[in-house]
């Protein structure tokens, strides 16, 4: 029997590009800090029925943040989109709108300016909210397979327990996943310093392993010039020494699997298989941290066509994100007891003997197709609808990082 | 727990108390300090400046002699590619 037999059939919302979604999120979206309060009174009602607030803060423009949103604003798990402008900000509103109405979803932009203030754009937005979401909830599902299937992995708030459970057991859910057909991302370059010639040897390709240990080496002197390594204190705090450690931890997150390809925010995988995601920035170091906390990343992944997002942690991270669902997978069997009600998964009971890797591995990749279902994780049914966005700048995909 | 046989680190399963004693390969090692879960302790003695292993991969240096036993941490290892930022106390 084939293990895509072995997860329950999925439904999913058709799109007109014919990629599928396992949420139809209707999303609000601020163009600029100085439209986030309006557009977050906009979408606070129905904050609980699936009306994400997502956004940009900057007014000044920038092509990755531009083609985040248009990624995000047609991601299959979106239905339609509310763009909240306050009238005078460089982003470029117009090419937004005609990207996701050339997706086939409703689309419509307020500005705050011409509108008459805040008052009437809040009425005029949730006027039209009103009416789409209910269009939206309508909308009937599909069935959807695996392959059809995009999972995201990140770590956030690693302790020395999340290499020795979470990771690796997400690592073997990974390898069930691919075997049954999916597309899988992990993360980020900044996090797998000193594991570039482990990774280089998995490549599916000789050329890919050269830009395998080519990405690694670009993030290691981001960081060095930035005179930080992406580790915080509560890393030491929780027994991990250096990068390197931190590091193993977080490699064990890809499985066993080939490496198939590399990919920068934004592109999406095609073909079945495992894909790193290079989330630092090319060029000279500019605008600061490549991500200055997990849900930049978070974001990164969903932009890359994640329908849903693993999440280990061993210090206790709470967040879920807007858009995707987070599932949580909780490496450390005390912090487990102290934040039970923030976890979908005890991994730590492979650390106290009373569960086996690959017995948990099995429970995660179980899960995914529960959740992929509709079944809603610890972080969607706390609200947790974490979003941030930032400036970046990359050069274009070398031509050995996809699959031919 | 030791990850792999080559490794120069063991790491605690449980929390452990500095007095605790362990035996790991035949070795009796007692812990000179209190060990947090998933925390570090040499399992030899270790030279300043020798890689330190876990899962056999080299995971930093260490910045002076370790002895078997003894918590091994950001006070006596360093990374050897960017420095370890911790809070101040």
């Amino acid at each position: 029997m084939s293990e895509r037999n072995l997860l329950p059939p999925l439904r999913g919302y058709a799109r007109a590009d014919g990629r599928k979604g396992i949420r139809n999120v209707l999303v609000v979206a601020y163009l600029v800090e100085c439209a986030h309060h309006v557009a977050r009174e906009i979408a606070a009602p129905w904050r609980e029925q699936g009306v994400h607030l997502i956004g940009f803060p900057g007014c000044y423009p920038n092509g990755y943040a531009l083609e985040m949103m248009e990624r995000l604003c047609t991601h299959p798990n979106v239905g339609g989109a509310l763009l909240v402008s306050l009238g005078c900000e460089g982003f470029d509103k117009r090419r937004l709108a005609r990207t996701i109405e050339a997706s086939g979803r409703p689309v419509h932009t307020l500005g705050i300016q011409p509108t008459g203030g805040t008052r009437a754009t809040i009425a005029a937005g949730r006027e039209w909210v009103e009416r789409v979401h209910a269009e939206i909830a309508a909308q009937p599902t599909v069935a959807m397979s695996v392959d059809e299937l995009i999972v995201g992995t990140i770590c956030g708030g690693s302790d020395a327990t999340s290499g020795l459970t979470a990771n690796p057991a997400m690592g073997v859910a990974f390898d069930l996943l691919i075997a049954a057909g999916a597309r899988t991302i992990f993360e980020e370059t900044g996090e797998l310093i000193g594991m570039e010639h482990l990774m280089a040897a998995r490549a599916a390709r000789p050329e890919l392993r050269e830009e395998l240990v080519r990405s690694v080496a670009k993030a290691a002197t981001y960081y060095a010039t930035l005179g930080y390594a992406s580790f915080a204190p509560g890393n030491a705090d929780g027994g991990l020494t250096t990068i390197e450690e931190k590091s193993l931890g977080a490699y064990a997150k890809s499985g066993q699997s080939q490496i198939d390809g590399i990919l920068k925010p934004g592109i999406e995988p095609k073909a079945k298989g495992l894909y790193l995601l290079d989330v630092v920035p090319d060029g000279e170091v500019r605008f600061g941290f490549p991500n200055i906390n997990d849900n930049a990343e978070i974001a990164e992944l969903i932009a890359c066509g994640s329908h849903l997002i693993l999440f280990s942690t061993g210090r206790g991270s709470v967040v879920g994100s807007a858009i995707s669902p987070v599932i949580k997978v909780c490496a450390n069997p005390e912090t487990f007891r102290r934040m039970q009600e923030d976890m979908d998964v005890d991994a730590g009971r492979i650390l106290e003997g009373a569960a086996t890797l690959p017995e948990v591995g099995r429970e995660i990749f179980d899960l995914i197709g529960r959740v992929a279902a509709g079944d809603a994780t610890k972080s969607e049914s706390l609200s947790h609808q974490e979003f941030i966005l930032t400036y970046k700048s990359f050069g274009p995909l070398g031509p050995a990082c996809l699959p031919v | 727990m030791k990850l792999a046989p080559q490794d120069n680190i063991a790491v605690a399963l449980r929390p452990l108390r500095a007095g605790d004693r362990a035996t790991l390969d035949h070795v009796a090692l007692t812990m000179g300090h209190d060990i947090g879960l998933g925390h570090k302790v040499a399992v030899q003695d270790i030279a300043a400046g020798e890689t330190i292993l876990k899962y056999n991969c080299p995971i930093g240096v260490a910045t002076r002699a370790i002895a078997a036993g003894e918590y091994v941490h950001t006070h006596n290892v360093a990374s050897s590619y960017l420095p370890t930022y911790t809070l101040p106390p």
